[in-house]
């Protein structure tokens, strides 16, 4: 289904299209990685609705992102649950292996971290939500294995895009 | 012993199928409510039971059935609040991954008892497996007749829709959470009109939790008797306890409801870790004030915990050992609920913004005398006068963190310093 189609089905559950702004915005954004000014005023276009309406969900709403974004989005949660069991000296811990502080991105564009609230996985703190999955029962040990998962797939990535723009044979 | 009752699928292998749940017994509540009883009937029947909404306030769920007008003319809805943003909770989310037909075979009946056809479960969106598999549980249903239109040979039509959140804790506040339904910003409503009167759309909209929705089919199945007699008369039921923090067996737990907090923290869960000691538990989601360590053999139930100064919210019980700081816990969830004050009202926008900056700098150990009279003063300034709970939540955790932990604050201030640094 192109974006469009998406959209559309999104809009089709709900009597009004206004409603259907989040999961419109939920597609752009898969689509394009995050949400840029013409992007939201496709969504608005595509739904007709106010270009206003669409802007103000893409800012309130913390999981939409007006910015680009790292494409290994590293979310630690820092609520009460995770702090207490120790979320704090992870986040020194990524901040010193990735060279970067929460907030920033990597050069080149691998790796945002951000601390985030409760992601609702107590049970496994301290927990981090990258991309749609979460990594619980953390330790420093588990988080060097993840960061060495996520290059490899990045240097995989990396060969890839290299052999598609190379000349054909 | 008391044996699950919402948590009998969990641990099942493809406990999330239709065919897992069939074999358990599943969708004979919406055969028996359709075949058995008006839906009257069924409000009476929950009514009776006495179930009272899982979701934080424990409103008498049949009482706010039965608030929707009879008559025809508006759609009526059924939203179910799958926000679970309360830090602490993770409930719902084990519900709908492992067994959402359960949650879905709820929302069947709950909206034949109201008259909905309509059923919008708003999911958090960081919960993406929940929604797969919620959104694959909905298929199958639809595909074998337990939704859509004629349900089972009747003429009872419905459908469900998930609405995927995008990180707001404001969403679980049920009139914010129409809003956002609505495609706008997630502020909560003036009231009245209350949901039931004007509530998705200005119809008539009731809206209840995944763990209330998830007790009906059994209520169905096994009587407002069987329910009533599990847990205190006037709070009775299963209840899911969410177990984390400083503690040996954090954890998912179903124990009745009223079950003391002592038991449920030092036997269930194991009690605090090797060498330390438990310094004080917050019963239900950090909206919910703290109790110390000398109090927890309060029941956990709504009552017993309304009386005891706390509330039972969420049911996220989180543990605190003597290792941990109190003004740095109070200024951690403070800071929590800061960052998700939606904006509308002042006293939670600007009073929970100069907390967290009197308890910053208390915990740097800049903090200065009057401090404390300052942020009881802003607690005073917030409870009771703001739109939503949000606000009465973060002034009553931390009046409880002040009432309890007093001494701590103090030797911040006067010792310039952390003691636990």
């Amino acid at each position: 289904m192109t974006m469009r189609e998406e959209i559309e089905a999104a809009a089709a559950r709900y009597p009004d299209r206004r409603s259907a702004i989040m999961p419109a915005l939920m597609i752009a954004q898969k689509e394009h990685g995050h949400l840029p000014g013409p992007v939201l005023e496709d969504v608005a276009e595509i739904l007709g609705v106010e270009r206003v309406w669409v802007y103000e969900l893409a800012t309130f709403y913390t999981l939409f992102h007006t910015e680009p974004i790292g494409r290994f989005h590293l979310q630690l949660c820092d609520n009460v649950s995770c702090m207490l069991c120790g979320s704090e000296a992870l986040l020194k811990h990524l901040e010193t292996t990735l060279g970067i502080r929460k907030g920033e991105t990597t050069p080149g564009g691998a790796f945002t971290l951000s601390t985030v609230e409760c992601l609702g996985a107590c049970e496994m703190a301290p927990v981090m939500q990258v991309g749609d999955d979460y990594y619980g029962n953390l330790d420093t040990a588990r988080l060097d294995a993840l960061l060495e998962s996520f290059r490899a797939v990045e240097r995989v990535a990396r060969i890839e895009r290299a052999a598609a723009s190379a000349p054909g044979e | 012993m008391f044996e699950p009752v919402l948590l009998r699928n969990v641990d099942v292998p493809d406990g999330h199928l239709l065919s897992t749940y069939q074999a358990g017994g599943g969708y004979r509540a919406l055969r028996k409510a359709l075949g058995e009883y008006t839906p009257d009937e069924i409000v009476e029947l929950v009514k009776e039971s006495n179930l009272r909404g899982r979701g934080g306030a424990g409103f008498p769920t049949g009482m706010k059935w039965s608030f929707v007008p009879k008559a025809a003319g508006k759609p009526k809805y059924l939203c179910c609040n799958a926000d679970e943003g309360e830090p602490g909770t993770f409930k719902d989310r084990i519900i709908m991954e492992r067994d959402p037909h359960q949650l879905i075979e709820g929302l069947a009946v709950s909206a034949y008892a109201i008259g909905a056809e309509t059923a919008y479960v708003y999911i958090r969106g960081e919960y993406v497996k929940a929604i797969r598999r919620m959104e694959q549980a909905i298929a199958e249903a639809h595909e074998n007749g337990y939704l859509g239109t004629g349900i089972l040979g009747t003429n009872f039509n419905f459908m469900v829709h998930i609405h995927r959140g995008a990180g707001a804790y404001i969403c679980g506040e049920e009139t914010a959470m129409l809003e956002s339904l609505e495609g706008k910003r997630a502020q909560p409503r003036l009231k009245p009109p209350f949901p039931a009167v004007a509530g998705l759309y200005a119809s008539p909209t009731v809206i209840n939790n995944v763990e209330t929705l998830a007790c009906v089919p059994h209520i169905v199945m096994r009587g407002s008797a069987w329910f009533r007699g599990i847990g205190p008369d006037r709070s009775p039921g299963p209840k899911l306890y969410c177990l984390s923090g400083q503690v040996r067996k954090p954890g998912l737990y179903e124990l009745p409801m009223g079950i003391s907090l002592r038991e449920l923290v030092e036997e269930h869960a194991g009690g605090p870790l090797p060498g330390r000691k438990v310094k004080a538990v917050i019963p239900g989601g950090v909206s919910a004030p703290v109790i110390p360590a000398g109090e927890l053999e309060v029941g956990m139930d709504f009552d017993s915990l309304t009386a005891a100064g706390s509330m039972l919210g969420s049911a996220g019980v989180v543990v605190i050992d003597d290792t941990t700081c109190m003004v740095k816990l109070a200024t951690r969830i403070i800071e929590f609920f800061h960052h998700e004050s939606c904006g509308k009202c002042t006293p939670c926008r600007e009073g929970l913004d100069w907390a967290v900056k009197v308890l910053r700098r208390i915990e740097a150990g800049e903090g200065e005398t009057g401090d404390l009279e300052q942020l009881e003063m802003l607690c005073k300034g917030i409870f009771g006068n703001t739109f939503c709970a949000l606000g009465d939540g973060a002034a009553m955790g931390l009046r409880a963190a002040l009432k309890h932990f007093r001494e701590e604050f103090v030797v911040h201030i006067e010792e310039r310093r952390c003691p636990f640094h």
